[in-house]
């Protein structure tokens, strides 16, 4: 047997194909029913694509690395699921490119944070954490508040999102930077964007501050509708069908 | 050197091709940086037509002097010497960073700027991982796998002026990844952060990378292929897949630094940790094996312990890890099937573990007492201690009971850490000081009292890091699942981060050891290059060089 450990010994090419045989096993084995299996994603009434103004957030929330201290992702324990909610669904982040599921808490899980605080809480403690939390440790981000929001792209963005698999129609693509606008504008009308996006999308000046959109903004309305779109008095997780 | 004067009239066609290339590259990166209307985009633009501008003068003097022809009769040791060089200044660029957010977590009012959001944790935290991982960690492997296949092999570097390419490409990768972590350019996947174009370079640079491998190979002068190279070709050949597949993204526009991932949700997430898991399988472990397969038994001056079993542990140990991501996923919405299966293969991979380290120790056996007289061997040896308990406390934590208590605590970090700072960073230090005085012609390292001090400030470092950081870590898993009597959560979640401050402040503590040992080290080392060379003459590939490395059976 060890004799014929020699050809790989002797021969690169062998020795270099024989390496990439063995470490393709695990992966297509393991990674590649999830692309397949139905019951990977348990089906949920809700959960729907960000609106242009929360993904333009949740760019930010992905630019400015939250995920290195904040998880999005509630384990059913008794512990997880009295502090932060009901457990997280696959379903819920079917639409998240990437996942920010996160591997560390330095700060509190964020999965379910839509809806716990206020719009000016949340200003306030990112514009200076420590004013509100004397304890915490998270950096400020004053200067959210301060800048412009940049959604010259959001049409693209939303055109690429399309392509790798979010179900954003036509027509929420051709309106997005008049529904980014409407959104985080507490007196432009919400017909056009609660009939793309469902009557349940918050609808209001998210930084308090009317004049513009700022990178405040977009944050915002992202962290408030974490968590809030499967409407769990309809979503019986003991049912044969959810039980994974 | 009689080839290269024969071949003085022409520029050799490696050369040529590279400058053909270097000049292409500043053109594009020009028209880039000319028609972009993404301020990030053209900020990396003005970075990397800079880059390839002075790639150009660089060789435009270098071939007109002639100084980038290769001796056929040399190895090729000046890409060695700059990989040494630069793994010593991202190690410290890379510890530095650490300390500072280890410091942004104990004192919070000092070390926060508002307004300067470039230096907030969210963005110095991948600096620092990509900073050691990949700057710090990716460096040593470059130069010490360059050095070990010429020797191993009897073979000058493949490919001519390429390495230099590879050498070069990869600092630019550095500079264009860490420049964006700060400017907001990321596509916040741990260890994997790097957005799409900059993926693109790596990809270019990592193919050179394996072509100056192989081709060194074929050129060997030996006829086996020594086990050292098995794990540097495993390192190399799975990182590129990995990399490849985890970073599956389409931009939003040619001109543009955003991307979005090609998979979403729980199939992102586990595609992620297959990536992040063999990132350390294979870039901190395997790679870093291939390190230690040469110069431990170089260093002590005896063969490798065993021959078969060097065999058992590289088929066994690449097999096995590829299959440990999902431990990473426990109790998340990943289907528990998927679950199962990472936990039980993390548990196995102990064995094929301690396979490594157990072959890597017993190589001293004949020659214990150089741990007394040979501080640099000390120190290896110590490298490997620490793999074999950061190899016994990883299927440990991978284990769901356990995982439940130490998911998203500390107890990760000072797992990390003791691998990181004790394994990665001790054996890549032992190589250092061991083809230092090597690769300079010097008789002996400038100092052997220096690098007992940096070994025992660095140890103490690593132990006061790795401490805290289970206490910390046990004590906040186990604040956060306390009730009270009445059934009731015991602890709001800020008392739990307030609880830890001590604990932080012992890292930072523990974290400037490791840093201050790092800086003893340096100048030890540039002391040793000042020494007067050796007279005699310099190694050629026609001497024998390579001495025990043969197996003990």
């Amino acid at each position: 047997m060890w004799k014929a450990h020699a050809k790989f010994e002797r021969h690169s090419l062998i020795l270099l194909i024989g390496i990439i045989v063995v470490v393709s096993i695990g992966g297509l084995i393991e990674i590649s029913p999830l692309f397949y299996l139905e019951s990977t994603i348990e089906k949920v009434d809700g959960v729907r694509p960000y609106t242009p103004l929360e993904q333009a957030g949740r760019d930010i929330y992905v630019r400015e690395g939250c995920y290195g201290c904040h998880s999005q992702m509630i384990r059913p324990l008794r512990d997880e699921v009295e502090r932060y909610g009901h457990y997280s669904l696959a379903a819920e982040s079917m639409y998240d490119h990437p996942f920010q599921w996160g591997s560390k808490r330095t700060g509190p899980d964020l999965a379910r944070v839509g809806g716990k605080y206020s719009d000016s809480w949340h200003r306030d403690h990112l514009t200076d954490p420590r004013s509100v939390v004397p304890e915490s440790n998270m950096p400020p981000y004053r200067f959210l508040a301060e800048k412009d929001l940049d959604y010259r792209a959001i049409e693209q963005r939303l055109a690429t999102l399309k392509t790798v698999g979010v179900p954003y129609t036509k027509e929420q693509i051709a309106h997005a930077s008049e529904d980014l606008e409407t959104q985080a504008d507490a007196f432009a009308s919400p017909t056009g964007l609660k009939a793309r996006y469902g009557a349940k999308v918050q609808k209001r000046d998210f930084d308090g501050d009317p004049e513009r959109v700022s990178e405040m903004d977009a944050l915002i309305a992202y962290l408030q509708v974490l968590g809030t779109m499967v409407d769990f008095r309809t979503y019986k997780a003991e049912d044969p069908e959810n039980l994974r | 050197m009689p080839a290269a004067i024969a071949s003085r009239d022409e520029t050799p066609f490696d050369v040529t091709a590279l400058y053909v290339f270097v000049g292409v590259s500043a053109f594009l990166a020009l028209l880039a940086t000319a028609f972009t209307h993404d301020p990030l985009f053209r900020f990396h633009g003005y970075i990397l037509t800079g880059a390839f501008a002075l790639a150009v003068c660089a060789m435009t003097g270098l071939i007109a002097s002639g100084r980038l022809r290769s001796d056929p009769t040399q190895y090729a040791d000046g890409v060695v010497k700059a990989g040494v060089i630069a793994t010593m200044f991202w190690a410290v660029a890379g510890l530095c960073a650490g300390a500072l957010i280890a410091s942004q977590l104990s004192w919070p009012s000092l070390f926060y700027f508002p307004d300067a959001p470039w230096l907030n944790f969210g963005r110095l935290r991948p600096l620092h991982t990509s900073a050691v991982i990949f700057a710090f960690g990716g460096n040593a492997l470059i130069s010490t796998s360059f050095y070990v296949v010429q020797r191993t092999c009897k073979a000058r570097l493949a490919g001519g002026a390429w390495p230099w390419f590879v050498f070069w490409g990869y600092q630019l990768f550095i500079v264009l990844a860490a420049t964006g972590y700060m400017a907001g350019i990321t596509q916040s996947r741990e260890y994997a952060e790097p957005e799409w174009y900059i993926d693109l370079w790596l990809t270019v640079v990592w193919v050179a990378y394996l072509l100056v491998f192989l081709g060194t190979i074929w050129k060997r002068k030996e006829p086996h292929i020594y086990v050292a190279n098995w794990f540097y070709l495993a390192f190399i050949v799975t990182i590129a897949v990995l990399h490849l597949i985890n970073n599956a993204a389409v931009p939003v526009g040619l001109l543009e630094t955003k991307s979005y991932s090609a998979f979403s949700g729980v199939q992102d997430a586990l595609v992620q940790w297959w990536y992040g898991h063999n990132a350390v399988g294979f870039f901190l472990t395997a790679g870093f094996l291939g390190m230690m397969y040469y110069f431990v038994p170089k260093r002590v001056e005896r063969p490798v312990y065993s021959y078969r079993l060097s065999i058992v542990h590289f088929w066994s140990l690449i097999f096995i890890y590829i299959w440990a991501g999902p431990h990473h996923l426990h109790y998340t919405a990943l289907p528990q099937w998927a679950q199962t299966l990472g936990m039980t293969f993390s548990i196995m991979l102990w064995m094929p573990s301690w396979g490594g380290m157990i072959n890597g120790l017993m190589t001293l056996s004949g020659a214990w007492d150089k741990l007394r007289t040979d501080p640099v061997v000390r120190m290896m040896v110590v490298a490997i201690a620490f793999y074999g308990m950061a190899t016994f406390e990883g299927p440990l934590m991978s284990i769901r009971a356990v995982n439940a208590l130490s998911h998203y605590t500390d107890w990760t970090i000072g797992h990390v850490h003791s691998g990181a700072l004790g394994w990665v960073g001790f054996i890549s230090f032992g190589a250092v000081y061991c083809m230092v005085p090597w690769l300079w012609k010097k008789e002996r390292l400038y100092s052997d009292r220096l690098v007992e001090w940096h070994f025992w400030i660095a140890t103490t470092g690593i132990l006061l890091y790795i401490a805290a950081m289970w206490v910390s870590g046990i004590m906040e898993g186990l604040m956060w699942r306390e009730y009270t009597p009445q059934g009731y959560l015991a602890n709001s979640f800020v008392e739990t981060v307030s609880a830890k401050h001590v604990e932080n402040v012992i890292r930072t503590v523990g974290g400037l050891m490791y840093l201050s040992g790092a800086l003893i080290m340096i100048y030890n080392l540039w002391r040793t290059i000042r020494l007067p060379s050796v007279a005699k003459a310099t190694p050629s590939l026609t001497a024998p060089a390579t001495p025990a490395l043969l197996a003990a059976e």
